[in-house]
């Protein structure tokens, strides 16, 4: 079974909601503690949503230099899939890992709403299994959920297709209405929406589990990427 | 040489201040007229030990660039002074 890390920082609130969401895909989710230098054998990590490290000066600020950060940057630039979901996604563009920032809500509201989003991209590695324009009904829960860049960026996002989600119904500010983003290659992904909190007709939706199996495809595709150089013979 | 510094963090120019939107259109409910350009930061002190004062400046800017403002959507101002009583 494919095995996806979930991190966990002091302060993070999501992570078992992650990791059933995963279950349900039919992934093995591993939480990792943040202090731990290494991710174990996985094919992909995901840092959930919460407050790390109180959110203290800014969200992401102190995460970034958790010791985990070294090897999810490692992954990252191995190409695995690197999911930010909410807090994680703060943590993510603190790290340099994603373009922008996430400044505090348009409205100064904390904001605990459904949001109709849709996918402007399904070549990240957490909209792969989506069609594209297809609408999904999420839940958001934050107050600085605002994506800021500089219009350059914001142009290259446009011309790379790095803008995964927008929201239907800008809830928060965010520039171009980005809800999710990803790096130029589309391994690293951002997200202020919580896809794990829309997997049950219970929660109220199940369009998040559309992006799971998208994490779960693209885990697994890199898990047999990533397999078979190890077990290659030896040329000469 | 221990030095004292005060950090001071602020939007960049040009990025919407909600707050100090808020704080302007506050003020003249309160019959404070002609205030205009409000803008919210914040402001963080701090001691360091340096040799002298400039390497006291070049350190606080760079703990500024690496974790103190973001400079994606932050501006910071540096003030360094000596501490009194040490040397």
């Amino acid at each position: 079974m494919t095995r996806v890390a979930v991190v966990v920082f002091p302060g993070s609130n999501c992570e078992h909601d992650v990791a059933a969401a995963l279950a349900a895909v039919g992934v093995e989710p591993v939480l990792v503690w943040h202090g731990e230098a290494t991710l174990g054998d996985v094919a992909g990590v995901v840092l959930p949503g919460g407050f790390a490290h109180g959110d203290y000066l800014r969200p992401g600020a102190i995460a970034r230099f958790s010791p985990v950060m070294a090897a999810v940057t490692e992954m990252a630039a191995e190409g695995a899939p690197v999911i930010g979901i909410c807090n994680g996604f703060q943590v993510l563009t603190e790290a340099g890992l994603l373009p922008g920032a996430l400044r505090r809500n348009e409205g100064l509201r904390f904001l605990c709403e459904p949001a109709s989003c849709r996918v402007r991209s399904a070549r990240s590695v957490l909209t792969s299994a989506c069609e594209p324009d297809q609408v999904l009904e999420l839940a958001i829960n934050h107050y600085e959920g605002n994506y800021t860049c500089d219009e350059a960026t914001l142009r290259l996002l446009v011309e790379n297709d790095q803008i995964a989600l927008t929201y239907e119904d800008n809830p928060n500010g965010s520039i171009g209405d980005i809800a999710g983003v990803s790096n130029e290659a589309g391994n690293v992904v951002g997200l202020m929406p919580h896809p794990e909190r829309a997997i049950s007709p219970l929660l109220g939706s199940t369009d998040g589990v559309v992006l799971m199996e998208s994490i779960a495809k693209s885990a697994s595709a890199w898990a047999g990427r990533a397999r078979r150089p190890a077990h290659a013979p030896v040329a000469n | 040489m221990r030095f004292s510094v005060v950090v001071e963090v602020s939007g960049l120019e040009g990025i919407a201040d909600p707050e100090g939107q808020t704080i302007e259109r506050a003020l003249p409910a309160l019959g404070f007229e002609g205030v205009a350009d409000v803008r919210v930061g914040k402001l963080i002190r701090l001691h360091l030990e340096a040799p002298d004062e400039t390497t006291a400046y070049e350190r606080a800017g760079e703990l500024c660039r690496r974790l103190l403002a973001n400079p994606v959507i932050e501006r910071y101002e540096v003030a360094v002074s000596p501490l009194a009583g040490t040397g």
